[in-house]
């Protein structure tokens, strides 16, 4: 039939994606009423903490310090060209600062947590731990969700100041590459070119960051449901889908920052 | 818990029926438990046992029907009182659902702290050495789950259970998997838990064994409904074709 030729848009695809979107919100609702319910399970959640962030920072710290490094490297040519030079650690610390470091170190952060908490709640759905803990009498959601989405929330704004940091001493040496210049000509030259609104809306992102790819991956891993090859899905799918919402809350946040400030 | 005295039933169920996807997996079961009775749910793969445990537990919800557990609407409950239901109410999984990264004695110890938090120390620790110690998994207490064999398992499971000393007691399929010895080892242990805790238990098998060790009476579970129910002596003198299938060997 003609009609079957043409490319219809496939209206289920739409449809599920709107409904994970509602279940998510949902979900997220029935953890934050959890955090205020006792007792607080602070032992997983300092758990939690030592695997998603004290685990996290040797790639966090090579990546950042390459980073930097490469930054620099990249960038000084073009400032030469224009004879800017002395702008280098100032143009590197904004760029860190505001945008780079955040980004990056939530995207490091959702390749190694994010797969690690999916694959390891849906693994434990799918052996059916979740289901003896609720007949245990434990509450699953608050000792295994509600503890990672905080640590993760935590987490992340801790890892982006290490990795910020981190990648200004990368910096310091590409600068110092091709040319001689004082730790201390170029910290304050690169602290004189951040302000307030710099970091402070950078900082505050960081939060959602940690909070989207905490909530999303727990999400993925706690609704699966096809067996072992729902490990890999929602491990993989907990990466995509928390990438996919960094970019989306950066974009959002660069908005409203824009609309205050 | 508004368990009424005078009721002689601990699990009440009345019209119970479930589907999913538009199949129907329990159509209308009826089901009654008694105090210290251990009473055997007999049918083939697919036919809704598992199901029916669950909705007991408050982990499937049911379509229609009312569960009663000690008198408590399960349907009903808020988490607060389903809570305090499951902590009566064991569950042993047909895969043993162990804690895989804690050891068997982490596993129970997880679950006395979650549910007994003020518990001196000593008190947990002689709780879980008797309890280790009463389905023989004494010597075994610091081994993960992956290093068990199968039966070590559903052992290390039923204890986990028994650690919150249930009133009542559901074992999935106690027997799957196990060779035909591990197997009667384990009917054993059950009816051993019957007498040493006094507690009652539904027992969903298709392991005629098991049923006829373990069990007090038997319900068959056939296409969604209960076709029979007697002791395992007077159903294998059935006449009923269906009945009759489960007694052939």
């Amino acid at each position: 039939m003609a009609s079957e030729t043409f490319h219809t848009p496939n209206f289920n695809k739409i449809n599920d994606f709107f409904f994970d979107i509602g279940n998510l919100a949902g979900f997220s609702g029935r953890v934050l009423r959890q955090v205020f319910q006792k007792p607080a399970e602070y032992r997983e959640f300092l758990r939690q903490s030592y695997y998603a962030g004290y685990k996290s920072l040797p790639l966090v710290g090579i990546t950042a310090f390459i980073l930097g490094l490469v930054l620099t490297l990249q960038t000084r040519p073009v400032l030469a060209e224009l004879g800017a030079e002395a702008w280098l650690p100032g143009m590197v610390v904004v760029s860190i600062v505001r945008e780079i470091g955040p980004v990056i170190t939530a995207l490091i952060f959702a390749g190694r947590v994010a797969s690690g908490f999916g694959a390891e709640l849906s693994s434990m759905r799918v052996t059916e731990q979740i289901d003896a803990m609720e007949v245990s009498g434990i509450n699953p959601l608050k000792y295994l969700v509600v503890t990672r989405v905080f640590a993760a929330t935590l987490m992340v704004p801790l890892l982006v100041i290490y990795s910020d940091t981190i990648a200004l001493f990368g910096s310091y040496l590409g600068v110092n590459l091709q040319s001689s210049v004082s730790f201390a000509l170029f910290f304050k030259n690169a602290f004189d070119s951040v302000n307030f609104y710099d970091i402070a809306p950078a900082t505050i992102k960081t939060f959602f960051f940690g909070f989207a790819i905490g909530i999303i991956s727990c999400y993925k891993g706690y609704h699966s449901n096809k067996g072992t090859e729902g490990v890999g899905l929602a491990a993989n799918s907990a990466v995509v889908s928390s990438s996919v919402a960094v970019f989306i809350i950066d974009l959002a946040v660069v908005q409203i920052t824009e609309l205050i400030l | 818990m508004n368990e009424d005295k005078n009721n002689t039933e601990v699990i009440s169920i009345k019209g119970l029926s479930k589907s999913f996807n538009g199949v129907s997996v329990l159509s209308g079961v009826n089901l009654c438990l008694h105090p210290a009775e251990n009473l055997a749910v007999l049918g083939r793969s697919g036919m809704g046992k598992s199901v029916l445990l669950k909705c007991i537990v408050g982990l499937v919800y049911p379509d229609e029907g009312s569960i009663s557990v000690f008198g408590n609407e399960i349907t009903e409950a808020g988490e607060t009182k389903l809570n305090e239901i499951r902590q009566n109410t064991g569950f042993v999984f047909q895969s043993a659902a162990l804690y895989d990264s804690m050891t068997v004695k982490e596993n129970l110890l997880f679950t006395i702290e979650h549910n007994h938090r003020t518990m001196p120390d000593e008190t947990k620790e002689q709780l879980i050495d008797e309890t280790l110690e009463s389905v023989g998994l004494a010597n075994v207490a610091n081994k993960y789950p992956l290093e068990l064999s199968g039966g070590m398992r559903k052992r290390a499971g039923l204890a986990r259970t028994l650690v919150l000393k249930p009133r009542i007691i559901l074992y999935d399929e106690p027997t799957t998997g196990l060779d035909p010895f591990t197997s009667r080892e384990i009917s054993e242990l059950i009816l051993e838990v019957k007498k040493k805790y006094q507690a009652s238990a539904i027992i969903v098998t298709h392991d005629m064994t098991c049923a006829r060790i373990a069990s007090d009476r038997i319900m068959i579970l056939h296409n969604g409904r209960f076709i029979a129910e007697d002791t395992f002596n007077n159903l294998k003198k059935s006449k009923t074709a269906e009945v009759m299938e489960y007694f052939v060997n």
